[in-house]
């Protein structure tokens, strides 16, 4: 993957299973909203494929649906929440919207299963981040979509209501099997929902279940230099460690969870 | 007050505010309130040229807004769209001044395009004032939906297929069709006003997107038609009227805002 001349991220590879959760991990600027741009293929990759449901499908079919890390809408705007969830649902195509019966029960439904209805009828502009970002996750939702990628849904919640997205989120994987792959910069509220982690650093990955990837020696292959994985009070904390043997003398970026969340 | 420029006033306004009520509702949602500035001055320009060729000022009009249009895509794809507004209308107002240092124009026409001339509208001017306004309504209805997700989440309609570029020159030319239309009506300066108050108006009485669109277009129908009466009474310029009861329909607006949520915040009980 070249961007602008600079190499962002090179081999990596990995796959996900319906109804799995999906983390990408990697500190700020480590490509992770290029990679799921990617799969959106809104970004072309310099060489390699993303295949979805067996064939690199076409971007109208609603196969993959995106949450966007935050909307940025003014709070007067004339749109309630069920109005965008029902863009979800026909807003690419041409025309008006045709109300019918079908069309509110579908909402209703999808409002239910992201705990939203209580605000369905109100302003989007004037819900608080969290609920946004219920509204958002519905909007993706409602057309069925195979795999659900999300940009930082945590970045900005604090800890209660973070742990309640990943709750539904990991609810909506199983319940429906959709495929779920979410970016984060911090892996501690993911740990305990997460299938596979994708852990990104200096342009590379790696893959595999939490066991298997965040370990001392397979995050310092990664990093290039000695991090030390500490487990604590059940959370991991990823540490720089002194840099092995002198070959890297700069300092070594920092990784992505330098602290205990 | 029902003699025939009357009634051709009357007609003309009515199809000029339908359509600007419906293209307002989309200025004021993406936030495009400078390009709806930038387009009907810069086509103003066009109609100072064609003058001077001697061809019909709704060419000039059409062409002008067009090319606005254009600049105003092509450069704000690269660069702040905000720059690339004010730069396309200051080229274009140049070669307007240079148009009109160059014709015999009485500035009296001239005049009449900057702040419209409602009550001169003649006949023969009815009939492509419906053809634009009436391309303009299927344009917007056919586009509505994706216009509608691109104008709120831009990045999410692109990840749905919708190009934010295109939806972005769809609607800049969707401008420039209204102010053709609009400019030797209500002239460059006041169509300004009809796109962006009623529209920003009709938002305070309604949080649906379709009623809020409707009722855009039915305020600017009121606010035109008793422009057009009260000048007839009082003998003032109808500019003056369209320009201070559009205004005045958004502080109507703010106002019933502010007391709707004071209503329902005494309504709540406390914390």
């Amino acid at each position: 993957m070249v961007l602008a001349g600079r190499t962002i991220l090179d081999r990596v590879s990995f796959t996900v299973a319906p109804g799995s959760f999906t983390g990408l991990i990697g500190s700020n600027g480590a490509g992770k909203t290029t990679l799921l741009k990617t799969i959106l293929g809104l970004v072309k990759p310099t060489s390699g494929t993303v295949s979805i449901g067996g064939a690199a499908g076409p971007r109208r079919d609603p196969i993959v649906g995106y949450v966007p890390q935050k909307i940025a809408l003014e709070p007067d705007a004339p749109l309630r929440a069920r109005d965008l969830i029902g863009l979800g649902l026909d807003g690419h195509r041409y025309g008006m919207t045709r109300p019918s019966a079908r069309r509110r029960n579908l909402i209703d439904e999808i409002l239910a299963a992201v705990n939203a209805t209580r605000f369905a009828d109100r302003r989007v502009g004037r819900l608080s981040g969290g609920e946004q970002q219920r509204v958002m996750i519905a909007h993706a939702l409602i057309s069925r979509p195979r795999l659900l990628l999300l940009d930082e849904p945590l970045a900005n919640l604090d800890i209660g209501s973070s742990h309640e997205v990943v709750e539904l989120l990991r609810r909506i994987a199983t319940d429906q099997g959709i495929a779920i792959v979410l970016t984060a910069h911090d892996m501690n509220p993911l740990l305990h929902a997460m299938d596979r982690i994708v852990y990104i650093a200096r342009g590379r990955a790696v893959s595999g279940t939490t066991a298997e990837v965040v370990r001392t020696e397979t995050l310092s292959e990664l990093y290039g230099y000695h991090v030390e994985v500490i487990h604590a009070a059940g959370r991991v904390l990823v540490a720089a460690g002194e840099a092995g043997e002198g070959k890297n003398a700069r300092t070594p970026p920092a990784p992505p969870d330098s602290q205990v969340g | 007050m029902f003699e025939t420029f009357m009634i051709n006033a009357f007609e003309t306004s009515a199809i000029v505010a339908i359509v600007s009520g419906v293209v307002g509702f989309f200025t004021v949602l993406r936030g495009a309130a400078f390009a709806a500035h930038a387009i009907p001055n810069g086509a103003f320009a066009g109609a100072a040229g064609a003058s001077l060729l001697g061809i019909s000022k709704l060419v000039g009009l059409g062409v002008f807004a067009l090319v606005g249009a254009v600049l105003i895509a092509a450069l704000g794809r690269r660069s702040r769209s905000d720059v690339a507004t004010a730069l396309t209308v200051a080229l274009l107002l140049g070669l307007g001044d240079l148009f009109l240092s160059r014709s015999e124009e009485y500035s009296a026409q001239v005049f009449a395009l900057l702040f419209g001339d409602i009550l001169g509208v003649a006949s023969y001017q009815i009939v492509p004032t419906a053809l634009l306004g009436l391309a303009c309504i299927l344009v917007i209805l056919m586009l509505y939906r994706p216009l509608l997700l691109s104008s709120v989440v831009p990045d999410v309609a692109e990840a749905r297929g919708i190009s934010p570029r295109w939806m972005d020159l769809a609607f800049l030319i969707i401008l420039a069709l209204v102010t053709t239309m609009a400019v030797p009506i209500v002239g460059a300066f006041l169509i300004f006003s009809l796109l962006i108050g009623p529209a920003a108006a009709a938002r305070a009485f309604t949080d649906r997107p379709l009623p809020a669109m409707v009722m855009s277009s039915c305020i600017a129908l009121v606010v035109v038609w008793a422009a057009i009466a009260v000048s007839y009474t009082t003998n003032l310029p109808v500019g003056f009227f369209v320009g201070s009861f559009s205004g005045l329909c958004y502080g109507l607006g703010r106002g019933w805002a502010i007391w709707g949520d004071r209503l329902r915040m005494s309504g709540r009980p406390a914390g």
